[in-house]
C-alpha cells in the first residue's frame, strides 16, 4: 500500500484571495439567497405580496385614513370626514389622560409623574453597565424606592415605627394564642367525656405558655409604652429602633474589633430612612390618600408589572434551591408550592384573593386590594421562574461544586459566587420570556375591578361620546403598540444583558 | 516512613451502597512527602484521595490531616479543607470568572483578605506558574494546559500544607502535559507535600518518594520508584506495569 501514496509537502502558502464577486453584495444576495431556484423565486414573491397585503391597509387604516383632530365622535365619521376613516387618533386624545392614570384625582397626578420620574431616574443607570455605584443604585432602586412611592402614590403617614410595629405583631400572636388555649380550656371544662380533662389540661397548658411568652416580652412592652408617653411617638420609636438595631449589627459584625463598618451602615441607612420621613412629612399624616380603587390606566400595568417582575425573582431563586435542598421538609414544601401555583390558572389566583381571602381573614384585618393581587401574582410568577431557575442550575457541572468546596467555600457562598451567577446566565431568556408574558398577564387585573391599561380602555370604549364605527380598532391599536414597545424593549435589553454576560464564552 | 506523619490514614472503609469500594486503606504521609498512586481505573484512587479533603464521605475508619481528625461523621471538613489543596482533572476552573478572579475568589471570601492584597498574592502564585499574562483572560479563552496551572495557582493561593492531584494531566492533549508536569516538578522542589494520582510513570520515576499501587479498592504494594518498577513483587502490580511500560 505505501508505495501508493504520493508524498506531499506544501511549498507555498496559498494567498488570501477577495470573495467572487456575484456572491456578495445586494445583487449577490439576491442571487444567492432569493432567486437561485425556482422554488425559491416563487417564494420570494409570495412573501412579498404577504407584506403588501398586510402594511398597505395597516398604514392605510393607522395614517392615511385616519382622523388627526377633533372633539367627539361626529369627527370621526366618515360623511363628516369626506372619505372612508381610519383610525379615529382624536379618541386616544381625548382619553390618554385616563389611560395613563386612571381615575387618579387630578390635582394629585404630580404625584404619579414624580413616581415614574424617579423610577425612570434609577432605573435607567441600573440598566447601563458602564455608570458606577451599582449597589447603591441597586439599593435606592429595589428597597427606598418601593417604599417612598408606596407613601408618593397612596398617601398617609406614620404613627409609629419598628419597635411598635414589633410589639404590636408579637403581642396580637401571643395573646391570639392565649385566647384559643383558653376556648380549649372551656371546651375540657364543658366535655363529659374522658377527653375533657386532657383537653382541659391542653388548654391550661397554652394559656401558661402564652402568659409566660408574654412576661417575656415585657421589656418590649414597656419600652413601647415609654414611647406612646413620649408624645413624639415615631421620632421616640425611630431613634430607640436605631440605636437597638444599630448596636445589634455592631455586636453581630465583631463589635469593638470589625464591627464599625456596619454601625456606619446602619446609621446611614437610618439617617436616610428619617430624611425620608421629613422630607415626605410622613411624621405628620403624610400625603393625602388615594385609594387604589381610583388608581388606573398605565399606573397600575406599570405598578403590578415591576412588583411582579422584581419580587418573583428572589421567590424564584428560593423556591429553585428549595426544590433542589437535601432537607426533606424543604425541598417537599418547595415542589409543592411550585406545583400548586403552576396548577391553577391565574385568573384563580386573582379571584380568590379578591373576592375569597378577605372572607378567610379575621374581621378587623384587611389588607388592600390592590396589593392582595400584586402577592397574588408574585407569587404565581415566581412558581414559574423557579422551574426556569431550576434548569439553570442543573446546567452546572458538579465539578463546580466540588472546586468551590476544596477550597474551603461554604454552602451558601459557592452558591451565592459559583452556582447563582452562572445558573441565571443560562436561563435569562427564559427568564426574560416569563417577565414578558407577566407583563402581559397584567391585563387579567381588569377581570377583579382593578383598571389597568387594557381595563381603562375599555372603560373608554363605553363612553357614547366616542361611539365610532373604528374607536374599538384604534383603542386596540393604540395601547397594542405601547404593549409592544415595552415588550420589545425587554427582549432587547435582555439580548444586550445575554451578550455581555456571556463574554466569557467568547474566545 | 517518616516519623511524624502529616496525613494518617487509618482502617479507612468506604461503601457506596453495596459497593466496597475501599478497603482496609493504611497510609501515612510525612511532611514534604511526594506519594504517586496508581492503578487501574476504578481501583478507587480518586475516591481515596477524595476521602482527603472531605469531598467524599466514609463509614469506617479515620483520616488525620495535620492534627485534625476525620471520621465518619466529617464534622471538621472546614478546618481540613484549609490546610488541602486540590486540583482536579478536569480543572474545574470557574468560567464567569478571570483567571485572576479565580485566583482571588477563595481567599478574599473564606480568609477575607481585602482585594489589593489577594490580587497581588494571586499575581505572585500566577508567575509561578509561568502565565501571568493570562491573569485577565477567561477559562474558555485559554488552553488545557494553561487552565490546569491556572488551578495549580488557585489551589496554591490557599496556602495549603497538602496538594491533592487527581488525575491532572488526563484531560489534556500530550503536548500540554509537560507544561503541567513541569509546573508540579517546581512544586515538589519547593518541599510541598503531594499525593497525585496519575498514570505518568515518568513524573512518579522523577518525583516521586514512594508509589503506591491500589487495585480493587486496596493498597496492593507501596514502595520507593526505583524499586516499585525495577522490582514489583506483587503478580497484579508486575501484570499492570507490563501494560503500561510497554
Amino acid at each position: 500500500m505505501s508505495e501508493q501514496i504520493a508524498p506531499f509537502v506544501r511549498t507555498e502558502l496559498a494567498p488570501e484571495r477577495q470573495a467572487p464577486l456575484r456572491t456578495t453584495g445586494f445583487i449577490g444576495f439576491l442571487r444567492t439567497r432569493l432567486f437561485n431556484t425556482p422554488t425559491n423565486a416563487l417564494l420570494t414573491v409570495l412573501g412579498v405580496l404577504l407584506l403588501w397585503a398586510v402594511i398597505v391597509p395597516a398604514v392605510r387604516f393607522l395614517v392615511v385614513d385616519a382622523v388627526w383632530s377633533g372633539n367627539d365622535r361626529t369627527a370621526c365619521l366618515s360623511q363628516n370626514a369626506g372619505h372612508p376613516v381610519g383610525a379615529c387618533w382624536p379618541f386616544v386624545q381625548a382619553k390618554f389622560i385616563q389611560f395613563i392614570y386612571g381615575f387618579y384625582p387630578e390635582a394629585q397626578r404630580w404625584r404619579v409623574n414624580l413616581t415614574f420620574v424617579m423610577a425612570a431616574l434609577l432605573l435607567l443607570p441600573l440598566l447601563i453597565p458602564r455608570l458606577p455605584a451599582k449597589a447603591a443604585n441597586a439599593g435606592l432602586f429595589f428597597l427606598v424606592l418601593p417604599v417612598v412611592a408606596f407613601f408618593l402614590l397612596y398617601g398617609g403617614g406614620l404613627q409609629g415605627f419598628a419597635i411598635g410595629w414589633v410589639t404590636h405583631l408579637l403581642s396580637s400572636f401571643i395573646m391570639a394564642v392565649g385566647d384559643a388555649g383558653a376556648r380549649l380550656a372551656d371546651i375540657g371544662t364543658a366535655s363529659a367525656t374522658p377527653a375533657g380533662p386532657v383537653l382541659k389540661l391542653l388548654g391550661d397548658g397554652i394559656v401558661w405558655f402564652s402568659t409566660a411568652l408574654l412576661y417575656l416580652m415585657f421589656p418590649l412592652l414597656w419600652l413601647r409604652n415609654h414611647i406612646l408617653s413620649t408624645g413624639q411617638p415615631l421620632w421616640a420609636d425611630f431613634a430607640a429602633s436605631a440605636v437597638i438595631v444599630s448596636l445589634v449589627l455592631f455586636w453581630l459584625n465583631g463589635g469593638f474589633r470589625a464591627g464599625w463598618r456596619a454601625l456606619l451602615v446602619s446609621l446611614v441607612t437610618f439617617a436616610g430612612i428619617g430624611i425620608i420621613i421629613v422630607a415626605m412629612g410622613l411624621d405628620h399624616g403624610g400625603l393625602p390618600i388615594v385609594d387604589t380603587r381610583l388608581w388606573g390606566g398605565l399606573l397600575v400595568t406599570l405598578v403590578v408589572a415591576i412588583t411582579g417582575i422584581v419580587a418573583s425573582m428572589p421567590i424564584g431563586i428560593a423556591l429553585a434551591l428549595g426544590r433542589r435542598s437535601s432537607i426533606p421538609l424543604i425541598r417537599v414544601f418547595s415542589v409543592a408550592f411550585i406545583e400548586f401555583w403552576r396548577g391553577v390558572p391565574l385568573i384563580t389566583v386573582l379571584f380568590f384573593a379578591t373576592y375569597m381571602l378577605p372572607l378567610f381573614l379575621p374581621g378587623n384585618f384587611t389588607v388592600d386590594g390592590l396589593v392582595r393581587v400584586l402577592i397574588g401574582i408574585a407569587l404565581f410568577a415566581g412558581a414559574y421562574n423557579a422551574e426556569v431557575i431550576r434548569g439553570g442550575l442543573q446546567a452546572i457541572a458538579r465539578g463546580q461544586e466540588e472546586a468551590a468546596s476544596a477550597l474551603g467555600l461554604s454552602h451558601w457562598k459557592t452558591t451565592r459566587l459559583i452556582v447563582l451567577p452562572q445558573a441565571l446566565r443560562h436561563v435569562i431568556p427564559g427568564l426574560v420570556n416569563s417577565f414578558i408574558a407577566l407583563f402581559k398577564d397584567t391585563s387579567l387585573v381588569s377581570i377583579v375591578a382593578l383598571f389597568d391599561l387594557l381595563g381603562i380602555l375599555r372603560a373608554a370604549f363605553a363612553d357614547p361620546a366616542w361611539a365610532t364605527p373604528t374607536t374599538l380598532f384604534t383603542g386596540f391599536a393604540f395601547t397594542g403598540m405601547i404593549y409592544f414597545v415595552v415588550c420589545f424593549a425587554m427582549s432587547r435589553y435582555s439580548l444586550f444583558v445575554e451578550r455581555r454576560l456571556n463574554v466569557h464564552k467568547r474566545s | 516512613m517518616a516519623s511524624n506523619p502529616i496525613v494518617t490514614v487509618a482502617g479507612l472503609n468506604k461503601w457506596y451502597g453495596d459497593f466496597h469500594v475501599l478497603r482496609d486503606i493504611n497510609l501515612d504521609v510525612g511532611p514534604g512527602e511526594r506519594i504517586v498512586i496508581c492503578g487501574p481505573s476504578g481501583s478507587g484512587k480518586s475516591t481515596l484521595i477524595r476521602c482527603m479533603n472531605a469531598l467524599e464521605e466514609f463509614q469506617e475508619g479515620k483520616i488525620i490531616v495535620d492534627g485534625i481528625e476525620l471520621g465518619p461523621n466529617l464534622r471538621r471538613v472546614d478546618e481540613v479543607r484549609r490546610e488541602v489543596g486540590m486540583v482536579f482533572q478536569n480543572f474545574n476552573l470557574f468560567p464567569h470568572l478571570t483567571v485572576l478572579e479565580n485566583c482571588t475568589l477563595a481567599p478574599m471570601w473564606v480568609r477575607h483578605i481585602p482585594q489589593k492584597e489577594a490580587e497581588a498574592t494571586a499575581m505572585k502564585y500566577l508567575e509561578r506558574v509561568r502565565i501571568p499574562d493570562k491573569a485577565n483572560k477567561y477559562p474558555g479563552q485559554i488552553s488545557g494546559g494553561q487552565q490546569q496551572r491556572v488551578a495549580i495557582a488557585r489551589a496554591l493561593t490557599m496556602n495549603p500544607k497538602i496538594m491533592l492531584f487527581d488525575e491532572p494531566t488526563s484531560a489534556l492533549d500530550p503536548e500540554m502535559v509537560k507544561e503541567v508536569l513541569e509546573t508540579m516538578v517546581d512544586l515538589a522542589d519547593e518541599g510541598m507535600t503531594m499525593l497525585v494520582v496519575t498514570h505518568e510513570m515518568g513524573f512518579a520515576k522523577e518525583v516521586a518518594n514512594r508509589v503506591v499501587f491500589m487495585d480493587a479498592g486496596q493498597i496492593i504494594e507501596a514502595n520507593t520508584p526505583a524499586n516499585f518498577f525495577a522490582n514489583p513483587q506483587h503478580a497484579r502490580t508486575k501484570l499492570f506495569l507490563s501494560q503500561i511500560l510497554r
